[in-house]
């Protein structure tokens, strides 16, 4: 017996609030899966199905390779271009989002322009651009800019108030201007982390790259989907394929970019 | 030594300025409270500063050494009160001016506020930053003249063969005397050290006010040091200030300083024997 215990105070004081948040939440997941009628018989009903399609998926369908080569090109083509640009666009909305550095009035404005690029999945955000610009790659790319603005910006400026502001300090007191203070006070902190946020949002925007074509933004989604539509469902697990080759690459790259730039 | 001619004073022409010459450094009355309202933690600080010598501050914790210090390259915005640097009042100056200001103070800091990420040769050459446009500094396209001080600098502080290395791979010491490398690369005309030695070993410690010294004399400016320890202020200090409670109480040469006045800036006497 332990003396805590034996004098009768406890070591530990239970935490009610947090144990009532587990509860209110196993409770909700419970009540919405009631409500969304998930049942284990639909969910055999599924697998079912499910078991079907796979079935029909293989062997995959090489024969019509070359729509699949110039889909995957215009996908790749379309991450890197939005990559680059939204990663551009993403350092000085990030600076200026950075409440350590920025006085309210710049960085609340600039912190609801980024929140706005992230309200909206990259699907909806591409279907405005395809209604209001047209079908194309065009679309797409600015789809994805969206998408790398919200969420480089954002997480950039997040790593910029966590700096250390002693090196800031320190820089300020030797007379630099703002652009130096930046330069060599903020960015050397931050830079590692922007790189990483950047292979990140390259990755992201790979995998969203096949997608925006459903929706007529250019790409290999509008294969894809074709595919489906069609029940071409041997062309389409070539399609699937081809992806996840092309995701694995991009992943190997987006490594290799990190580790040079640690 | 060859870092010799570095360290003494280069450029005797940007010494302008109309303010009295043998006191680079005024201050009158200076008041700072952190918010209205809230209790001041400097209560009117009159101070003049000769043209050379090593001023350490001593004083307890909380008693606003380090706001001092901190006002006069306005690090801190003081309340009120005057600071005439070179005949210049540094508490009214704007954006500009101040960064003018800024340029000619260096400042080295407890914790050394190294750019941790960056090489050792860049931190020295941040002390040029007040000079150097961003785009420079960017693309390290720092003047020849520039790079070949900092060489000597970092000969006259003994890191020569750390030039390469990143800040946060060096010791205490080490980075302490970067951090003096890169204030005394400013080229200034005053030195200001926020407890530089508080974070070091005994041995460091004498090292580095022994480095801070030979600044004072080379370069013939004032240093003010705020510093805990009365045995390295006696030491090392032409004068001392002593504070207590936002307030100076003892101003005069280490060999005044008798244990009554230690008693007045820190309170109580357990301690003393």
């Amino acid at each position: 017996m332990t003396a805590s215990a034996s004098t009768g105070q406890a070591a530990f004081r239970p935490n009610w609030a947090a144990r009532a948040g587990w509860l209110l939440l196993a409770a909700y997941v419970a009540y919405a899966a009631q409500i969304l009628d998930i049942t284990w018989a639909r969910f055999v009903l599924g697998l079912d199905q499910g078991g079907r399609f796979l079935g029909r998926l293989f062997p995959p369908e090489f024969q019509r390779w070359e729509l699949l080569v110039d889909g995957l090109t215009e996908s790749l083509q379309i991450a890197v271009i939005a990559s680059v640009l939204g990663i551009v666009i993403s350092l000085p909305i990030g600076l200026l989002a950075a409440r350590n550095l920025m006085p309210w009035w710049v960085s609340t404005p600039t912190r609801a322009f980024v929140a706005l690029c992230r309200s909206f999945h990259p699907i909806l955000v591409a279907i405005v651009f395809v209604k209001a610009i047209g079908f194309g790659a065009l679309a797409g790319i600015l789809a994805l800019v969206v998408a790398s603005v919200g969420f480089v910006a954002k997480l950039f400026a997040e790593a910029i108030e966590e700096i250390s502001m002693k090196q800031v300090e320190a820089v300020r007191a030797t007379g630099a201007g703002f652009a130096n203070v930046v330069t060599m006070g903020v960015l050397p902190q931050v830079l590692a982390r922007f790189i990483g946020f950047s292979t990140y949002q390259l990755d992201s925007n790979l995998r969203n790259s096949t997608m925006v074509g459903i929706v007529g933004g250019g790409g290999i989604g509008g294969t894809l989907f074709a595919a489906f539509q069609r029940f071409d469902y041997g062309f389409l697990c070539a399609i699937l394929i081809a992806i996840i080759a092309l995701i694995m690459m991009g992943e190997l790259v987006a490594t290799r970019l990190r580790a040079t730039f640690q | 030594m060859a870092g010799g001619s570095t360290v003494g004073r280069v450029d005797g022409a940007a010494r302008a300025g109309d303010g009295p010459p043998d006191q680079p450094l005024v201050i009158r009355n200076l008041t700072k409270s952190y918010g209205a309202g809230r209790p001041l933690v400097l209560k009117g600080i009159s101070l003049a500063f000769e043209a050379r010598g090593v001023v350490a501050i001593i004083g307890p914790s909380g008693t606003g050494k380090s706001t001092l210090i901190r006002c006069i390259n306005r690090l801190v915005e003081p309340t009120s009160g005057e600071i005439l640097f070179k005949g210049r009042d540094v508490a009214r100056a704007g954006r500009r001016e101040l960064r003018h200001v800024r340029r000619r103070i260096g400042m080295v800091f407890q914790e050394y506020n190294l750019v941790e990420r960056l090489s050792v040769m860049e931190n020295v050459l941040c002390g040029r930053l007040g000079y150097v446009p961003a785009w420079r500094a960017w693309l390290r396209r720092y003047p020849p003249a520039d790079i070949d001080k900092a060489f000597d600098l970092l000969e006259m502080v003994g890191l020569s063969d750390f030039v390469h290395q990143r800040a946060d791979s060096l010791s205490g010491g080490q980075r302490q005397r970067v951090g003096i490398a890169r204030a005394v690369m400013q080229d200034p005309d005053l030195l200001l050290a926020d407890e530089p030695t508080s974070s070091l070993d005994p041995k460091t410690s004498v090292e580095i006010m022994e480095l801070l010294r030979e600044v004072a004399d080379r370069r013939a400016i004032p240093v003010l040091i705020n510093i805990h320890d009365v045995t390295l202020a006696r030491r090392f200090a032409t004068r001392i200030v002593g504070m207590s409670a936002g307030a100076v109480v003892y101003d005069g040469p280490p060999g005044g300083l008798t244990d009554d006045h230690l008693r007045t800036i820190y309170g109580g006497e357990d301690w003393l024997s």
